[in-house]
C-alpha cells in the first residue's frame, strides 16, 4: 500500500503546480490590461504635467525623471551595437543610482519578441525597435510627445524625428505623435578598398553614375570583383543598391512616402524601373559575387576585409569597424547622381529606441535618452564607437574625429545629405512583413535570372498593398 | 511486478460465492486504479504540453489575430488560404519533395550498408563502423546544418573535391542556387538520418532466423533472391519504424533548413515548419499559422497511418 501513497503524493504534488500556474496567470493578465488602461487614461495628464515643468523650468532635472533611489532600468538592445551598451555604462558612471539590467538579441529575434516582450509582466524600459507601426497599432509604445515638449526636442531638426512619427492606428508613417527616438542616425553609401582601387587606377571618386559604371567595367575586366553584397538566407542585401539607384533616377520623397504607407504611394514608378533595369544590368554583366544569393552579410564583410571585392554597398555602422581592422585602407562616397552637380540621397535612419507603454522607469529612459544627445561625453562616445551622426540640436557640435579615418569620411557626407536634404528610410521598412516575405524572395529571384525588374516591383507593391491593409 | 498483499483473503472457498466475487472485482478494481495512478503524471504533463496546445492552435485556426490585439472570428477562412494561396500550397509541395531525400535515401542507403556490414565486415570494423554511421544522430542539428552550410559554400570542402578531379565547371554555391538548394538541404538531411535506419536494419536483420536463409540457399537461391525473399520480408517492421520516423522529420523539418537557407534562395527551400515561424512572428498572422500547422498535422498523420498499417500487416503471418 506504501507504494500507492507515494503515487497519490506525486500525483497531487503535480496537480497543485499546475494548478498554482493558472490562477497566478490570470491575476498578471488582469494587473497588466489594468495598468495598460490607467497608462492611457495617464498619458493626457502627463503631457499636461511635463507641459507645466516645461514653461515653469528649463528641463526636468536628473531627480525629477529618475529620482534619488537605486533604480534598475531594463534595456533590450541589439547584439553587435557595442555604442548603446558604451552609453548606459557611461550614464551609469554620471549617475550611480542608475544601473542597468541589458539583454541582448539579434535583430530578428527583436522583431519576432517585440510585442511579447512589450506586452509582458517585466517590460523594457529601454529598447531597440523593429518597425514601430504594427507596435504603435497594438498600444505597446509609450507616445513620447510629453517629453518632446518637456525636453524641448522641438530643436532638433524635425527630418531626424519623421520616420518614427506615426498616427495612433500605426500608419501612416512620418507625421503625428513621437513614439521613439533615434540614438544616433546612420547613413548608407558606397565604401571601397583602396588597394584595389589603386591597381585598377582609380584616382577619385566618381561623380555620376556613368563613372560608376565605367569603374564597374574596368574592376571586371582587371579580374576583381566589383562588388561584394550580401543576399542570401533571409537578408536581401541587393535592396541597399537598389534603393540607391532608385534615388538616382528619382527623387527620394515618393519613396519615403511609400516607406511611410502615406494613402496611393507606390513603388511600381518609371524612375523605379529604370532603377532596377540598371541593377539587372550590373548581374548580368556579372558584376556581383557569382554567390551572392547563398552570402549573408557577416560573409560578405569577411569577403571585403580580405580583399575579396572593390565596393560594398554598406551603412555607416561598420565606420568604427573598419578604422580598426583595416586602417587607412577603406574609402567611401555618396552614391553618384545621373549628372554632375545633381543631388544626393541615401538611406539614413534613426537607431530607433523606444519606452514600453507599461515600462517601470519611463522618465528615466527619457531622461537617458536626452542626455545621450545632448551631452558632450555621451556625444563623444556615440560618434565614436557608433560611427554615425548623433543627431540632437544642430548647434552643439559633432565631436571631431581622426582626419582620413572612414569615420570622418560619413561624417562628413552626412552633412552632404543634410544640406541636400537627400535623407529616405529604408524601403525595407515599409511594413513588418515587407522585407522577409517580399523584397528579399523577389532580389533574390532578379539575381538568379528568375524574375524580372517589372516583376519585381509589381510583385512587391501587391504584397505592400494587402498587408497594409491588414495593419502589418 | 512483485505481488502486492491485499485486504481480500486469500483463501476464497473459506467464503460463499457471492462474497467470493465481489471480492475479486474489488481486487481488479484495485490493480486497474493503481495502473491508472503510475500513469496519470506522465499524462498530465502530455495533456498540458501536447494536448493542451493542440486544443489552442485548433482555436487560433478559426481567428485572425496578431498575438496582441483582440482575436476576431474567420472561421475557416485561414484553411481556405492555405489551399489557395499559390506560396503556402507550393511550401506543402516543398515537404514533400524533402521525403525522398529524408527517408529514400536513409532507407534505401541503409539497407545496402546494412547488408554489406552485416555479412561482410568483421565485428570489430562493423562496431566501429555502426558508431561513426550514428554520430549524425548525436549532432545537434544546428551544429549540423552550420557545418554542412560551410561544405557546400563556394569554397567549400564540395566544390574542392569536385574540382580536384575535374568538375570545376560542375562547382556553384550548392545552397544559393535555385535549382540545387532544395537538394542540398535534403542531402543535409539524408546524412542526418542515415545512421538512425542503418543501425535499425541491421538490429532487425540479426533477428532473422537463420535457418530461413539455410533453406533459401538449398533451395538454390542467390544473394539477390535471398535478400528479396527472406532479408526483406523479416526486416518489414524495422522499415516501417524508418520510413515513418524519416517522414516526420521530412515534414516538420525546421532546424536544418532554417540553419542553412531560413527558406531561400526566394522561397525555393521555404518548408512548413519555417512557414509557420515566419507567419506567426514576423507576419504576426498567428491564425494562417495554426491553420498550417493543422493541415501540416493532418498530412503527417495521412502519410504515417498507411504505412503503419501496411508494414503491421504481415508481421503476425
Amino acid at each position: 500500500m506504501s507504494k500507492m501513497r507515494i503515487l497519490l503524493a506525486v500525483w497531487g504534488v503535480a496537480a497543485l503546480a499546475v494548478a498554482a500556474g493558472g490562477p497566478r496567470g490570470a491575476v498578471r493578465a488582469a494587473t497588466v490590461s489594468a495598468i495598460t488602461s490607467w497608462v492611457h487614461q495617464g498619458t493626457t495628464a502627463e503631457v499636461a504635467a511635463f507641459g507645466a515643468i516645461g514653461r515653469a523650468s528649463s528641463l526636468p532635472t536628473f531627480q525629477s525623471a529618475c529620482g534619488t533611489k537605486p533604480v534598475t532600468m531594463e534595456g533590450y538592445f541589439e547584439t553587435g551595437f557595442p555604442d548603446i551598451v558604451d552609453l548606459t555604462q557611461e550614464f551609469t558612471r554620471q549617475y550611480p543610482n542608475v544601473k542597468w539590467h541589458i539583454r541582448e538579441d539579434q535583430f530578428a529575434i527583436i522583431t519576432q519578441n517585440a510585442p511579447l516582450t512589450l506586452s509582458g509582466p517585466n517590460p523594457p524600459d529601454l529598447m531597440r525597435l523593429p518597425q514601430v507601426s504594427g507596435l504603435v497599432h497594438d498600444r505597446l509604445l509609450k507616445n513620447l510627445d510629453g517629453y518632446f515638449k518637456a525636453y524641448h526636442w522641438d530643436r532638433f531638426p524635425s527630418s531626424q524625428l519623421a520616420s518614427i512619427r506615426a498616427a495612433p492606428s500605426g500608419r501612416p508613417r512620418g507625421s503625428g505623435p513621437l513614439w521613439a527616438m533615434g540614438v544616433n542616425f546612420s547613413l548608407t553609401g558606397v565604401f571601397y578598398n583602396k588597394t584595389l582601387a589603386a591597381k585598377i587606377g582609380m584616382t577619385t571618386v566618381p561623380t555620376t553614375l556613368a563613372q560608376l559604371d565605367a569603374l564597374l567595367a574596368k574592376a571586371k575586366a582587371a579580374g576583381i570583383t566589383p562588388i561584394v553584397q550580401f543576399n542570401g538566407g533571409a537578408t536581401g542585401g541587393l535592396l541597399f543598391p537598389l534603393q540607391q539607384l532608385m534615388a538616382v533616377y528619382g527623387p527620394p520623397g515618393p519613396i519615403n512616402d511609400w516607406i511611410f504607407d502615406k494613402p496611393g504611394a507606390t513603388i511600381d514608378t518609371p524612375s523605379n524601373l529604370a532603377a532596377t533595369e540598371h541593377l539587372q544590368r550590373w548581374i548580368k554583366a556579372g558584376y556581383f559575387n557569382a554567390d551572392a544569393n547563398a552570402t549573408d552579410y557577416p560573409t560578405m564583410m569577411s569577403k571585403f576585409e580580405h580583399g575579396g571585392g572593390l565596393l560594398i554597398f554598406d551603412g555607416d555602422w561598420e565606420s568604427g569597424n573598419f578604422d580598426k581592422v583595416m586602417p587607412g585602407k577603406v574609402g567611401f562616397f555618396l552614391m553618384p547622381p545621373l549628372h554632375a552637380g545633381g543631388k544626393h540621397a541615401a538611406m539614413s535612419a534613426p537607431l530607433t529606441y523606444g519606452i514600453a507603454a507599461t515600462a517601470k522607469h519611463a522618465d528615466c529612459a527619457a531622461f537617458f535618452l536626452n542626455w545621450v544627445a545632448t551631452n558632450p561625453t555621451a556625444r563623444k562616445i556615440n560618434v565614436a564607437v557608433g560611427g554615425s551622426n548623433p543627431g540632437g540640436p544642430p548647434d552643439l557640435p559633432i565631436p571631431a574625429v581622426k582626419p582620413g579615418s572612414v569615420t570622418a569620411q560619413t561624417l562628413a557626407a552626412g552633412k552632404v545629405i543634410a544640406r541636400e536634404n537627400g535623407a529616405m528610410d529604408f524601403i525595407a521598412n515599409a511594413t513588418g512583413a515587407i522585407y522577409a516575405q517580399a523584397w528579399t524572395p523577389e532580389v533574390q529571384k532578379l539575381f538568379a535570372g528568375r524574375e524580372t525588374p517589372a516583376g519585381v516591383l509589381t510583385t512587391v507593391q501587391a504584397a505592400y498593398v494587402k498587408q497594409v491593409a491588414s495593419g502589418q | 511486478m512483485t505481488q502486492t498483499t491485499t485486504s481480500a483473503p486469500r483463501d476464497y472457498r473459506a467464503l460463499s460465492r457471492e462474497s467470493a466475487s465481489r471480492a475479486l472485482q474489488v481486487r481488479v478494481r484495485d490493480v486497474r486504479l493503481r495502473g491508472w495512478l503510475y500513469v496519470l503524471p506522465a499524462l498530465a504533463a502530455y495533456g498540458l504540453f501536447v494536448l493542451w496546445p493542440l486544443i489552442q492552435t485548433f482555436k487560433y485556426s478559426l481567428y485572425l489575430w496578431d498575438g496582441v490585439a483582440p482575436p476576431q472570428w474567420t472561421g475557416l477562412d485561414n484553411f481556405k488560404t492555405v489551399f489557395s494561396d499559390p506560396d503556402l500550397v507550393s511550401v506543402l509541395e516543398h515537404a514533400f519533395e524533402l521525403i525522398i531525400f529524408f527517408s529514400g535515401i536513409p532507407v534505401v542507403l541503409g539497407l545496402a550498408v546494412a547488408t554489406v556490414m552485416q555479412r561482410l565486415a568483421p565485428r570489430r570494423l562493423s562496431a566501429a563502423a555502426r558508431t561513426v554511421l550514428f554520430l549524425p544522430q548525436v549532432v545537434p542539428l544546428v551544429a549540423a546544418g552550420i557545418a554542412w552550410s560551410w561544405v557546400l559554400s563556394t569554397s567549400g570542402v564540395v566544390n574542392q573535391a569536385l574540382s580536384a578531379i575535374g568538375f570545376g565547371g560542375v562547382t556553384r554555391a550548392w545552397l544559393g542556387d535555385f535549382g540545387t538548394a532544395l537538394p542540398a538541404v535534403g542531402m543535409i538531411g539524408a546524412w542526418v538520418l542515415l545512421g538512425l535506419c542503418t543501425v535499425l536494419l541491421l538490429t532487425g536483420m540479426s533477428k532473422i532466423d537463420p535457418a530461413l536463409y539455410e533453406a533459401a540457399q538449398l533451395d538454390g537461391a542467390g544473394a539477390v533472391r535471398e535478400f528479396v525473399a527472406v532479408t526483406l520480408p523479416g526486416l518489414r517492421q524495422e522499415i516501417g519504424v524508418c520510413v515513418t520516423v524519416t517522414v516526420i522529420a521530412a515534414l516538420s523539418a525546421f532546424d536544418i533548413v532554417y540553419i542553412s537557407t531560413r527558406g531561400g534562395p526566394g522561397n525555393a527551400t521555404m518548408v512548413p515548419g519555417l512557414m509557420i515561424y515566419q507567419l506567426a512572428f514576423f507576419n504576426r498572422e498567428v491564425g494562417l499559422a495554426s491553420a498550417l500547422a493543422v493541415v501540416l498535422m493532418v498530412l503527417v498523420l495521412v502519410c504515417i497511418l498507411p504505412i503503419q498499417w501496411l508494414t503491421r500487416k504481415g508481421s503476425d503471418s
